[in-house]
Order: C-alpha cells, then structure tokens, then sequence
C-alpha cells in the first residue's frame, strides 16, 4: 500500500519522507525491546512513543516507516534523526487500535509471532 | 570511536557507553552498524549484530554504572564483548528469563523493560555468553558466523 493511501485511511500528515513509498506489513507497540525481538519482516511501526529510540530501534531492524499514533508528535531533534537514515515518518490523531484496524481491514498484515 | 586497531586478528574497534544520558543511548550501535555496512557484510547478519549490539548498549546504559563494547571482525565471524563497571547481576538464569525486568520507570518510559532483552540477544546470535559477578562486573560475549 503507498504511503498516500496510508496517510487517507488514518487521516494522517506526513512530517518527512516519500508518499510513492510503500508498506505491507505493520507492527504495533509501545514497548521497543517488543519491536526488537518480534520485527522480522520489512514493517511499519506504529507506536506512541516519540523519542530517539524509536528511531534507533527502528534503524537497528532497517524499518522505513513510522507511524505515530493518538496525537503524539516528536520533537525535532527526532525528526532529524529520522531523515539522516531516510526514513518516512507519519502522524495520526487515531489511537493505535483505530489506526492498526483501518490499515488491516485495507490489507495491511500482521507478523506471526513465532514462540521457540 | 574510543579505538580502531587492525592486525592478524582482524579489525578491533572499542567504544565507551555511559549512563548518565538516554538520549544518545544507541550511537555506539549505529556506529558500528555503519561500519559492518562499509565492510559489505551481509545484511541479515548486520541486522542481527545491530539488534543484539543494541539491546546490549541500552542494557549497559539503564542498567549499570558505564561500560565499553569491542567489536572484532574476522574472515569469518564477528565478536562483540560488552563489558560493564557493575553493578553486576545476581542471578543470571533469572535474569535470561523472557519477561524478567527490573528496569526503572524512566527506562520504561523510554519504551524498554519488557525483559525481552537477554533473550533477544541470544537468539540474534550464534554463540552467547553471559558472566557477572554481583558488586563487580556484567561480560557478555557474542559470536556471529558469517
Ligand atoms: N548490564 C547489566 N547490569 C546489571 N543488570 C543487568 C544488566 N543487563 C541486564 N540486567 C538485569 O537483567 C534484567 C533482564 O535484562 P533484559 O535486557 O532481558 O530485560 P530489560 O532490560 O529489563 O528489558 P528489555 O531489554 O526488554 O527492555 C534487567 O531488568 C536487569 O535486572
Ligand atoms: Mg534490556
């Protein structure tokens, strides 16, 4: 799905990056060391958190896009870090459940997390 | 970067982590996650060093007085060694446990102490090590086969 679409469905901005980028699969947390140990695919994160470490842990796992969900907006020494490693970066005032249910009911997918 | 050495083993890179400020907490990691890129290093394996390098440095920022991490690179694999000034770990096992956390509140406020971390690390990697003497120290040893 390309970013504009996603921006439409959530009723969402754009604070940096490509609206011809595109994503398949989302993932959906406020806890990072969740994202660093289920994330296996090319996924957007959806998160309330705004700080520098989302983006670390999203550069550590090489994800692209970021959703920032229920209003949050992150500051702009965020935002920079952000667009040194090329990432697209979007904003929402839907909460993480309504966000996360209009991206799947459009065919976004989940990961399946494994349990070894 | 605190050191770069290249010799027989390989190149050696040291870098320090402290605890007073979270929000450089990962610099080190995105480093050396730089410079794996800059060596041609397959990319699964680079996310898997940088995963791994990550938790490690956010653990030795949140949880302990400072430490360093050193990078090796050889032909055939990388090591990571993170060491730390204490204040150690008491129980190890308990401490390996999914779900086991003492983080404080301003850890969780930045979006960690899930007590994922540990095990995460050993997953990543293709050898782990984990020693600590309670009062003294925290060493973790990891390997990676390219
Ligand atoms: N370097 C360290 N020094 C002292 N204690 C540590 C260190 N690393 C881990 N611990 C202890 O082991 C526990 C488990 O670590 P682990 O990384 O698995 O989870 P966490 O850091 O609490 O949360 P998460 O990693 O999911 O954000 C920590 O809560 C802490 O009590
Ligand atoms: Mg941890």
């Amino acid at each position: 799905m390309k970013i504009s679409k996603v921006i439409e469905l959530i009723n969402g901005e754009i604070l940096i990056g490509s609206i011809d980028d595109s994503i398949n699969f989302a993932f959906s947390s406020d806890l990072m060391s969740d994202v660093l140990a289920f994330v296996n695919e090319d996924t957007a994160l959806l998160t309330g958190l705004v700080n520098n470490q989302v983006i670390r842990t999203a550069e550590m796992l090489d994800l692209r896009t970021i959703i920032f969900v229920r209003g949050k907006v992150p500051p702009q020494e965020v935002v920079n870090l952000a667009k040194e490693r090329g990432m697209t970066l979007l904003i929402t005032n839907f909460t993480m459940f309504e966000s996360s249910g209009v991206l799947f009911k459009n065919g976004i997918e989940a990961l399946r997390i494994s349990n070894e | 970067m605190n050191s770069f050495i290249t010799n027989n083993d390989g190149i050696v890179l040291k870098y320090v982590v402290g605890n007073d400020d979270f929000s450089i907490v990962g610099e080190v990691s995105s480093k050396i996650k730089n410079v794996l890129k800059q060596l041609n290093i397959d990319n699964k394996l680079i996310r898997r060093v940088s995963i791994a390098t990550y938790e490690a440095e956010v653990n030795v920022a949140i949880h302990s007085l400072g430490g360093y991490i050193e990078v090796t690179i050889t032909e055939n694999e990388i090591k990571i060694k993170i060491r730390d000034n204490g204040p150690g770990i008491k129980d190890t096992k308990l401490a390996m446990e999914k779900g086991y956390s003492t983080a404080s509140n301003k850890a969780r406020e930045l979006g960690f102490g899930a007590g994922m971390g540990l095990p995460n690390m050993k997953r990543c990697s293709d050898e782990f090590k984990i020693e600590s003497k309670f009062g003294e120290y925290t060493e973790l040893n990891m390997k990676f086969i390219k």
